[in-house]
């Protein structure tokens, strides 16, 4: 095992990606994503990292080039936030859609206007039906692991889909974090080399992204949710895998003295860590308040979160991302929908929070555990509620 | 009329992976000659056999005949009309497909 050393979480990141030994690099520094391209800029600079390492003009030329190496069996990642995430939307779709596994590590970061570097989920939230498997990390060891865990899944011939990994951006991505970075025996065991189950060779030739006609294209977007739905069971093993060399354990949903909650906090990424903290007080107080995280976003967990829930009364939602004029925060959505057909489900309040880097205390976490109380007595009035707005 | 699911040209579970197209130089079977409106029309005196044509097609459809003439393939050809633009005798000329 290797040793456990304090690290800016964005450096351990690209040193992870070179532990992955990555063939191709095209990525374009955009806040608060660039420490880690940079970092890996470095590392191929410095002869440590054998890969190329593309400069591009935009995003959308960086994910368009990762999409080609891909194409042609090559260990592909990039890293983005915010408007550059917006900007490679279009090239998302495809990247999926042709089952060209590329690795993306998210520094989540608001969307503007107003211009904003800071945190929040808006950037990925408009990317949740682009078809890529997606996880939130909650600290710095978690983000260094996921992407071990993104490119065994991403490339499994079983799945060939690519993976987004977020992290808060700043909150955790220029956070100094004590982590332990595995021995390269460690990861070389965990991460095979790359076989794609076909590549761009011109000895044996063939045609990626042609036309699809309406006498087929719904045949073929039927056969990659099929095949998005079942890379589920690869992702789990793949953490089971992970958990046996590694000796940490990864679950889709997580919970957080759940035993008899009866309000329950929904939350991915970071701010889980104070969320954790707000729960522990509450329970001092005698409130039955439990914590759910949800790692694995897409494809959704569907079972393991109902169980997660199960016997609760009310779910508060914390949602990073505004929808606006929708019935909820993106996730508040996603949830209900998915509690919908569940009998004896548990009531959903959805809570918009965290916008733009504006922090969310321990006391905010507080006083939306004794709204969705409230709640549970009154109705909201509203289907979603802004927290921490000055009047 | 027929449901949409008739007119599908294959199961889901037969897609093949990615949609890829995995034999090459299959597009010959897609007869793209019913997409056109105009037709090039070849006037073999002015034609001073440059190849402009040829090159240019997008198809390709045009081919070489014994006599050095560059003919337009009708199977394929989609009426572009780059092939008269580019000709620098104005040997080829557009002509309307009369249905």
């Amino acid at each position: 095992m290797g040793k456990r050393i304090a690290k800016e979480v964005s450096i351990a990141v690209a040193e992870a990606v070179k532990q992955c030994r990555v063939d191709v690099i095209a990525a374009y520094p955009i806040t608060p994503q660039t420490h880690i391209v940079e970092h890996l800029s470095e590392l191929v600079a410095n002869g440590e990292l054998d890969a190329e390492y593309i400069t591009v003009e935009s995003e959308h030329s960086a994910i368009s080039a990762c999409l080609g190496s891909v194409a042609t069996g090559a260990r592909t990642f990039t890293s983005t936030s915010a408007q550059g995430l917006a900007l490679m939307h279009e090239i998302l779709f495809i990247t999926s859609a042709l089952r060209l596994p590329v690795v993306m590590v998210v520094a989540n970061r608001a969307l503007s206007a107003p211009i904003s570097i800071w945190n929040d989920h808006a950037d990925i939230m408009a990317q949740r039906d682009v078809g890529w498997i997606q996880t939130f990390a909650e600290n710095g060891q978690e983000a260094v692991d996921l992407v071990y865990h993104a490119f065994r899944v991403a490339e499994d011939r079983r799945v060939m889909f690519p993976a987004i990994v977020n992290i808060d951006g700043f909150t955790l991505s220029h956070m100094i974090e004590p982590i332990e970075l595995p021995d390269q025996e460690q990861v070389d065991q965990y991460l095979p080399p790359f076989k794609p189950r076909y590549k761009l060779d011109p000895r044996k030739p063939i045609s990626i992204g042609p036309v699809g006609i309406p006498e087929i294209y719904t045949e073929a977007k039927k056969a990659q949710d099929e095949a998005f739905k079942n890379a589920y069971r690869v992702i789990i093993k793949a953490w089971d895998e992970f958990e046996k060399i590694f000796g940490r354990r990864y679950r889709p949903v997580e919970t957080y003295r759940m035993e008899d909650a009866e309000v329950a906090l929904l939350i991915m990424g970071s701010l889980a860590e104070t969320a954790m903290t707000a729960v522990d007080r509450m329970r001092e107080a005698g409130k039955k308040v439990g914590l759910v995280r949800i790692r694995l976003w897409r494809p959704f967990p569907l079972r393991d979160f109902v169980r997660a829930v199960k016997g609760v009364k009310m779910l508060a939602v914390v949602d990073r991302a505004l929808s606006p004029g929708a019935t909820g925060g993106p996730v508040a959505v996603e949830v209900r929908s998915a509690l919908y057909q569940v009998p004896g489900r548990p009531r959903v309040v959805s809570f918009i929070a965290g916008l733009g880097g504006r922090d969310v205390t321990v006391e905010d976490f507080e006083e939306m555990a004794d709204k969705a109380y409230f709640y549970l007595k009154k109705k909201p009035k509203e289907s979603y509620e802004m927290i921490g707005v000055k009047e | 009329m027929p449901k949409g699911k008739d007119t599908a040209l294959m199961s889901w579970k037969e897609v093949p992976f990615g949609c890829y197209i995995l034999e090459p130089g299959n597009s010959v079977k897609f007869k793209t000659g019913d997409w056109r409106s105009f037709r090039p029309v070849l006037d073999k005196e002015k034609c001073i056999k440059c190849g402009q044509c040829y090159i240019m097609c997008p198809e390709p459809a045009y081919e070489q005949d014994e006599e050095g003439y560059y003919i337009v393939n009708l199977t394929y050809c989609k009426g572009c009309g780059i092939c008269a633009s580019v000709c620098p005798k104005g040997a080829i000329t557009m002509v309307i497909e009369e249905v």
